[in-house]
């Protein structure tokens, strides 16, 4: 690789247009030229800012979302995991189920965000089902294809070797499979988030989806510019952590 | 002595029916749908409540009630103008910007973070900024489609634009040709392949986008009748909805799908 030269004007190019959006908007807003209702003045969200990471109600509804993400990527994990493995220890398993998987996959799953309604009501149950749901495409697929990408040949000279399935699948199996089993896992925690975040907004009594939805309704367009702002942060941090947590496991497969 | 030529010839014939499965798993896939239907129809006449999921063929005979209804018909129709008219303008947008960007190392360098910052943003999020600044009608929901499915076309055209061999580029220079023809005929023909993969993927994320935008606003469109059918117990009319929406975006990803392959088939027979 040539050496990394440090590129000045593109980065001076960059936060300046970060900075230039940022004072049109300050000063878009101070004119009056538009009104508070569409575009709020960025002091006023900026306090609204400090002001919901004081409430309780925020806390509240952090919580749920977060609580709804982790039941919701549990039972995607659980399910994936276990489906993938066994139907990708069969070569026969992987050609009937993985084409039907993947095609059900390919239709956008939020169209049947009724049927979930319909089913789990509107509360958090609705949402965890759905999130589950679009989370466990990607761990299932993954996991069959890490699993059954495995080269026959080790699982050949382990067993020759005289390994039982469990040595085989721990020595052999897992730490083949796992960088792309952990990259399904992060794409299916990714994805399940928006789609928790996207259900409760079109549908949810609790969590920061239908706080947001709420402030919308109640054209409260500052509060919700500092609503959004936090969960494009919570987003931020929630793809740095996975991606911390996928190099740690993929990094020395990677490397070598 | 016949008894055991019989379960000799079941045996046989068992043995063949799994070997015909073993050779066409597509058979395999297809009877496992046809099971879960079969259950599906089973369960929906003995323990299932009505109120919440019906069987399959109550499904179908509610069809022709709810696509005739002359409100649902004309939402679907908007949302499969919305999801074209989305994409097209995604696809546009996106190539235009992607080529401006993909060209100019130093405007890749500048602006492309700023490209992926924007593309790391959960969308879902600001999808009440654009009902209010674009309305409730097919603007807002032509918008969000647009806002998810021109990354995917500017990603991959500048990844496309990036990885035209600069011999080409030098060759079509020395011979001669301009700016505009070397983008022409050198340029956007390397471009195609991965400009394709990004139509696939900008398919499926403008699909997302408006159907998210469809379901959220809920005074008109798709969005107003789930809510209306899900509010009267109406779960044949629900999953029409739902059935026909999966059919559009099947169609619709299929459409992309052929469009590639017919786009490609000079690199295989090359």
């Amino acid at each position: 690789m040539k050496p990394r030269r440090f590129d000045w004007h593109a980065r001076a190019i960059r936060v300046g247009f970060v900075l230039a959006l940022l004072l049109f908007w300050y000063y878009l807003g101070r004119s009056g030229a538009v009104s508070a209702i569409f575009l709020p003045q960025l002091p006023r969200v900026a306090e609204k800012f400090v002001q919901i990471l004081q409430s309780a109600s925020f806390y509240n509804n952090l919580a749920v979302t977060l609580f709804e993400l982790i039941v919701a990527v549990a039972i995607a994990s659980l399910f994936g995991l276990t489906i993938g493995y066994l139907v990708g220890r069969s070569r026969y398993a992987v050609l009937v189920f993985e084409p039907l998987l993947a095609g059900i996959f390919a239709v956008p799953i939020i169209v049947f965000l009724p049927v979930f309604m319909l089913f789990f009501g509107i509360d958090i149950e609705s949402k965890i089902a759905f999130g589950a749901t679009y989370a466990f495409f990607p761990i299932v697929l993954n996991t069959i294809g890490g699993i059954s990408q495995v080269d026959p040949r080790f699982i050949t000279v382990s067993r020759s070797m005289g390994a039982n399935e469990q040595q085989l699948f721990r020595r052999v199996l897992l730490p083949a499979a796992l960088p792309v089993i952990v990259t399904g896992l992060r794409i299916g925690a990714t994805i399940g988030f928006l789609a928790i975040l996207g259900s409760e907004m079109i549908a949810g009594l609790r969590g920061l989806g239908s706080r947001v939805a709420n402030l919308a309704e109640g054209m409260n367009t500052a509060e919700m510019f500092a609503y959004i702002v936090f969960v494009i942060i919570l987003a931020g941090m929630l793809n740095l952590t996975l991606s911390t947590m996928q190099s740690r496991f993929a990094g020395p497969r990677n490397a070598s | 002595m016949s008894d055991a030529v019989i379960s000799g010839a079941r045996i046989e014939a068992e043995a063949g029916a799994r070997a015909f499965l073993h050779r066409n798993p597509a058979v395999a896939r297809l009877g496992l749908v046809v099971l879960a239907l079969a259950l599906w129809e089973l369960a929906g006449h003995t323990v299932l409540d009505p109120n919440f999921l019906s069987p399959p063929s109550a499904i179908v005979a509610a069809m022709p009630r709810v696509l005739g209804d002359p409100g649902v018909r004309s939402a679907l129709v908007a949302t499969f103008v919305e999801l074209v008219t989305a994409f097209v303008l995604a696809v546009a947008l996106g190539l235009a910007i992607g080529l401006v960007v993909g060209l100019s190392g130093f405007a890749r360098r500048a602006t492309l973070p700023l490209v992926l910052l924007l593309y790391s943003i959960p969308q879902v999020t600001i999808l009440p900024l654009f009902v209010l600044y674009f309305g409730i009608c097919a603007g807002s929901k032509i918008a969000f489609g647009v806002s998810h499915g021109i990354f995917p076309i500017i990603l991959n055209v500048v990844a496309g634009v990036q990885s035209v061999e600069q011999a080409h580029l030098t060759a079509a220079r020395s011979m001669g040709a301009s700016r505009l023809l070397t983008i022409r005929r050198v340029v956007i023909p390397h471009t195609m392949p991965s400009l394709f993969t990004g139509l696939r993927l900008a398919m499926s994320a403008t699909l997302l986008g408006v159907l998210l935008a469809e379901l959220y606003v809920s005074t008109g469109g798709v969005g107003y009748y789930t809510r209306i059918f899900a509010d009267s117990f109406d779960p044949p009319a629900t999953f029409t909805l739902v059935a026909v929406l999966a059919l559009m975006a099947v169609v619709l990803n299929e459409a992309v799908r052929i469009a590639e392959r017919r786009a490609s088939f000079w690199r295989t027979h090359r």
